[in-house]
């Protein structure tokens, strides 16, 4: 045991080394490699210019109305191009209203619709439905609102409109008659285009959930209900939210299919029944008519406004989607 | 409910008070669950039928070679719509295709720390820029400078909508892609470049052609960065730098018009482009089950 093979000691030369081959390229990085990572590293950082572009572009075409109308610009609620007074409240109100009501819409039916393709639904029906409600995002913007037009619109000012005014008519919410198009039927239409996106992610966040967790409650005798009550929805929530954010990003930028059903009158109304119109419709509508420098400028501003809200609202969104993703990796 | 371990021990084996009752309510979830799967298809299903009846008797093939009728004139069709679109996806595709996988290689082979997190925060932030935003920038920064409504502004408005879509999926699916065939090409003294290029690229390429293919269906339905850009024309147009007529906003015209005849065509236009946009959706979708996915097993 105690014996060690000894090995063969290599007998050290005292000659100095062959010299190396030449080699074609330094030992560095080949030029080869050093042209492509820095051809696609300009690709990346042309990712980077463009919002950046975007910003500055718009700040600068919106100048006039910066200057002339300052801060007074989001409050002033007038907007009468002949006389050169351009005031974006109206269009705010009714980007904002006619978003919130599609998330009162869309979020219960999105959230439902998420837990049963990830939870509760057969593994069978789960794929095809999933790409029935990709079909539903993959419909174009203008379809949308030419059904709403003749279809929607009809429904609303034929039977739900009256009927919300028989009962609720005395409350300055549902007041006046029923036209179909207004904030209602924008609000019903964005909430049919927000729900995959609300589905898609809020699925996701509920993939990344740990399977364990669920094991667990099982395990206790939870319901299916318990299941998701308590093990599965307390570390999706901020996830959730994140989702909820980037539906509403969605609804908030969405042009064609709004402007078509909004009735676009630039008055901030209390009703949601009653004709409204919206930041990106207006923009729609009269950008490629605007017939004076500072008309063209107050639009800008507009868009520029839409860009900052898309901007802040996505950073937020996707770092609490990663944030709760990341979270469930490192602990699964 | 109680909380003693006793009462939660006593649950498990008869049914205690609170018991029916918890059962009950995740009966009446699942219910709700399962209602608004249904109440989501409704206006899937009801879309598409509409669009099918109202548009499918103006299918033939006056529609794809006329012109628009004049006002007052039966007949016609959208032919140049048709091609247009057809145009403005090509252009779109080759401003937005190279700078999109190329962005995404760079996110998922060459960038490192946080310049890579910073750029591919910014493509998912650029994915959500509304496209009417998009179409006012590209209306300053060219319609402006060149005088006019061109198809390559409208194309370029295009390409930046789909840019973010081809370069998360160009990193998403670079990521699926084994390392050990990275590692087998190094290990062979293949440069690094053109391992990424021929071996990692290469192999996830019918993976991004998946998602190059979705990218088009989106944009091939937009309106909103098209009306001031490429606008709109009543005849044959094949040069770039003038105002290229689109299916979308050719729909969004007659659509809006107060002509039965226009808006009849309108459907049959609607009907065209949902058979397009479906299309490539399907194909995408059976394609990336298929295992054509990449490296997806």
């Amino acid at each position: 045991m105690s014996q060690v093979e000894e090995l063969p000691v290599p007998e050290v030369t005292s000659e100095p080394a062959p010299p190396a081959p030449a080699r074609p390229a330094p030992l560095g990085r080949p030029t080869g490699d050093r042209a492509f990572r820095g051809v696609m590293t300009l690709f990346g950082l042309t990712i980077l210019a463009v919002p950046a572009m975007m910003v500055a572009q718009l700040v600068h075409t919106s100048k006039l109305s910066l200057a002339k109308f300052g801060l007074s610009f989001l409050t002033s609620t007038k907007w009468d191009p002949v006389h050169q007074e351009f005031g974006a409240w109206p269009f705010i109100y009714g980007t904002v209203v006619s978003s919130l009501l599609a998330l009162v819409i869309a979020v219960p039916v999105s959230i439902g619709l998420a837990i049963f393709l990830s939870d509760l639904a057969p593994s069978r029906l789960r794929k095809p439905l999933g790409f029935l409600v990709e079909l539903l995002a993959a419909i174009p913007s203008v379809v949308y609102g030419f059904w709403g037009i003749f279809v929607l619109v009809p429904l609303l000012r034929e039977s739900v409109e009256p009927t919300i005014i028989k009962y609720l008519g005395s409350i300055p919410f549902f007041e006046g008659p029923p036209l179909g198009f207004g904030m209602l039927a924008a609000g019903v239409i964005l909430a049919i285009m927000i729900v995959p996106t609300i589905t898609s992610v809020t699925r996701e966040v509920l993939k990344a959930v740990p399977d364990t967790h669920r094991e667990a409650a099982i395990g206790l005798g939870a319901t299916p209900w318990d299941t998701i009550r308590y093990a599965v929805l307390p570390s999706a929530r901020s996830g959730i939210v994140g989702a909820i954010i980037l539906g509403l990003n969605r609804a908030l930028g969405e042009t064609m299919a709004v402007t078509m059903v909004i009735g676009n009158r630039p008055k901030a109304a209390a009703s949601i029944l009653a004709p409204g119109y919206s930041m990106a419709s207006v923009i729609a509508n009269e950008f490629a008519e605007a017939d004076s420098d500072l008309y063209l400028s107050a639009l800008a501003e507009m868009a520029l406004l839409l860009l900052v809200v898309a901007l802040v609202m996505n950073l937020a969104a996707r770092w609490l989607v990663s944030m709760t993703k990341n979270k469930m990796g490192a602990r699964s | 409910m109680s909380a003693t371990p006793e009462a939660r021990g006593h649950s498990l084996l008869e049914p205690g008070p609170g018991e029916r009752a918890r059962h009950l309510r995740s009966r009446i979830f699942t219910a709700l669950c399962t209602a608004s799967a249904i109440i989501v298809l409704v206006p899937l299903f009801s879309i598409v039928l509409y669009v099918v009846k109202r548009g499918l008797a103006g299918v033939s093939v006056a529609f794809f070679t006329r012109l628009p009728a004049p006002v007052g004139e039966t007949g016609g069709g959208m032919g140049n719509a048709v091609v247009g679109t057809l145009v403005l996806i090509a252009i779109a595709c080759a401003i937005g295709l190279p700078i999109g996988i190329g962005a995404g290689v760079y996110l998922a082979e060459v960038g490192r720390g946080r310049l890579r997190t910073v750029i591919r925060f910014t493509a998912d932030v650029l994915g959500g820029v509304p496209s009417i935003t998009v179409g006012v920038f590209v209306y300053s920064l060219f319609v402006v400078t060149m005088h006019r409504f061109s198809a390559l502004a409208g194309g370029f408005a295009l390409a930046l909508v789909m840019i973010p879509t081809v370069t998360r999926t160009t990193e998403e699916l670079l990521r699926l892609v084994p390392p050990h065939l990275r590692e087998a090409a190094l290990g062979l003294g293949v440069p690094a470049w053109r391992a990424s290029v021929f071996i990692m690229l290469r192999t996830a390429l019918p993976g991004i052609a998946t998602g190059v293919m979705l990218a088009v269906a989106r944009i091939a339905g937009e309106t909103a960065p098209l009306i001031f850009t490429a606008f709109n024309n009543r005849y044959w147009s094949f040069s770039i730098d003038r105002p290229m007529a689109s299916l979308p906003v050719q729909i969004l015209t007659y659509a809006t018009s107060p002509y039965k005849d226009w808006q009849d065509q309108a459907w049959t236009g609607a009907l065209v482009l949902i058979t397009l946009v479906f299309f490539l959706n399907l194909t995408a979708r059976i394609a990336a089950s298929r295992g054509l996915g990449g490296a997806r097993r």
